[in-house]
């Protein structure tokens, strides 16, 4: 069975979500890929703040194609961009600014599951491409941030509804279904290398 | 006659087919992945994957959020006199502006980006003169997702075919979920470091539902695909029966003391487009009819 959750959301709430459930997400999201998370980092470091506060809310590692119609941005295709990439930022990220929950493809390494683990975060997979499904789950750009940053890299503020489905991918317990997938790829490899003559 | 205003007019229309439909056989591919899926996890993603594709294509929209650089391979005729590549590059930047594409190019060292997708050798062009008289331009609008997970090993000769394969299956492990997949695992074996990166793109420009002519490559490409299916990543890597859609194998004779291997994945958005413009002016789509 699915789950409706809208953001902000609890820790209670992430806290009862598990590694598989499906998930359909209301509520703002904020985009924020490699240089959002540099430059928020860079912000709290010298004294300041992002322009939007994560705290119990969701980022989205996303770089969007939008396109200005009058005075208002739409949204053309939103998929997710590879989480991997911000292995080194996220655990920092989620601990200096507390988000329910990231939403990207590829899952992240053990140091974000354990930061998730910590701070009650879960990671959402979304299907990596499905750039149009995805924008279907968006139906309203409140906004941007530090558009400066380039049209992929900037914050984008997007009302979703219905957004998924969202694997979660990592859930607040410290599982990972990626941990999981790669454990049993490993067991298959011994037999695979015999097969193609290599052992 | 072929003008430049006709190369743009068609650049243009062929970016915007190529990246808001999937070539069939691609299509295809991921069709078969869906059926033979059983498990609940990976068989959404690709009921996922199949509803974006039906709705990029229904809405004219890009497949992906990524419509990737852009590389060309012009098949020139001879006596061809207008500029091609200027033409094609203005091609680009309408596309950019109207399809449209996002504004994917950058300069490598400052990270400026024009907002085009224009800047120095990019969009990026490979050229072939031939003796047809028509003008064949392909292109290949290609993500990062899958190319940053790409890979260049300098074998020695005694590592031989073992060591390919090896080299192949270490790769696609590594990359795991972070190409997209169920990839295409496009291989250049030979030549020189640069040329077999090349000819890892160029495997890629083959469909998927096509052997190589050698049957001894086409054993390999047939096995490998078998083998890294066995793997069980899956689609987005969360687990499952399809990894990899197809292996596609080019090579280049070497030399003796070495063994080039490069690896280019593709991500199942696999962008590629074919058009002809033959001399009286009318032009053929090979790929994307319609
Ligand atoms: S790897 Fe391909 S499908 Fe995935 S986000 Fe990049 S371009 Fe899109």
């Amino acid at each position: 069975m699915a789950i409706k959750l809208k953001t902000p959301i609890s820790e209670e709430d992430i806290r009862k979500l598990h590694a598989g459930d499906i998930v359909y997400l209301d509520g703002t999201v904020y985009t924020g890929r490699d240089e959002v998370h540099i430059h928020a980092l860079e912000a709290i470091e010298k004294g300041g703040k992002p322009p939007v506060d994560f705290e119990r809310m969701v980022v989205y590692h996303c770089g969007p194609i939008m396109k200005k119609v009058g005075e208002e941005w739409t949204l053309v295709a939103a998929g997710p961009t590879t989480s991997s990439r911000m292995n080194s930022l996220e655990p920092k990220f989620i601990e200096k600014f507390r988000p329910a929950g990231i939403i990207g493809k590829g899952g992240m390494s053990q140091p974000t599951v354990d930061a998730m683990k910590k701070f009650g975060a879960v990671y959402f997979a979304i299907t990596g491409g499905a750039a149009v499904l995805a924008a279907q789950g968006v139906k309203k750009v409140h906004g941007v941030h530090w558009f400066e940053l380039g049209m992929p890299e900037a914050i984008w503020v997007l009302e979703a509804e219905n957004l998924g489905p969202l694997t979660v991918g990592i859930d607040s317990h410290g599982n990972s279904l990626f941990a999981d997938v790669n454990k049993s790829v490993q067991g298959r490899l011994g037999k695979i290398r015999e097969k193609l003559g290599i052992a | 006659m072929i003008t430049e205003d006709l190369v743009r007019e068609v650049a243009l229309d062929l970016l915007r087919r190529t990246v808001t439909r999937l070539p069939a056989d691609v299509e295809k591919g991921l069709k078969d992945a869906f059926e033979s899926e059983t498990e609940e996890v990976p068989k959404m993603q690709l009921k996922a994957i199949l509803e974006n594709i039906k709705l990029a294509k229904d809405n004219v929209k890009p497949v992906c959020q990524d419509t990737g650089i852009t590389i060309f391979y012009v098949s020139m005729p001879t006596g061809v006199e207008i500029d091609v590549e200027k033409a094609i590059t203005e091609g680009v930047r309408q596309a950019t502006k109207e399809v449209p594409l996002r504004p994917n190019a950058v300069h490598p060292m400052t990270r400026k980006n024009p907002g085009d997708n224009v800047g120095l050798r990019m969009p990026y062009f490979n050229y072939k003169f031939w003796d047809r008289d028509y003008l064949e331009i392909t292109v290949m609008a290609k993500g990062a997702g899958s190319e940053n997970m790409s890979k260049l090993a300098m074998l020695t000769p005694s590592q031989g075919i073992k060591g390919i394969k090896e080299f192949v299956l270490n790769e696609v492990v590594r990359a795991s979920g972070n190409p997209c997949p169920p990839t295409i695992v496009g291989l250049g074996i030979g030549g020189s470091a640069d040329i077999s990166g090349k000819l890892a793109k160029e495997a890629l420009m083959r469909p998927i539902d096509q052997p190589n002519e050698d049957p001894e490559i086409a054993k390999l490409e047939k096995e490998l695909k078998e083998a890294l299916n066995e793997l069980g990543i899956g689609p987005m890597g969360l687990g499952g029966k399809t990894t990899v859609l197809g292996v596609n194998i080019e090579y280049a004779y070497c030399h003796t003391a070495s063994l080039p291997v490069s690896l280019n994945f593709q991500c199942w958005a696999a962008r590629r487009g074919t058009v002809q413009i033959h001399p009286d002016g009318t032009v053929k789509h090979i790929t994307h009819e319609g």
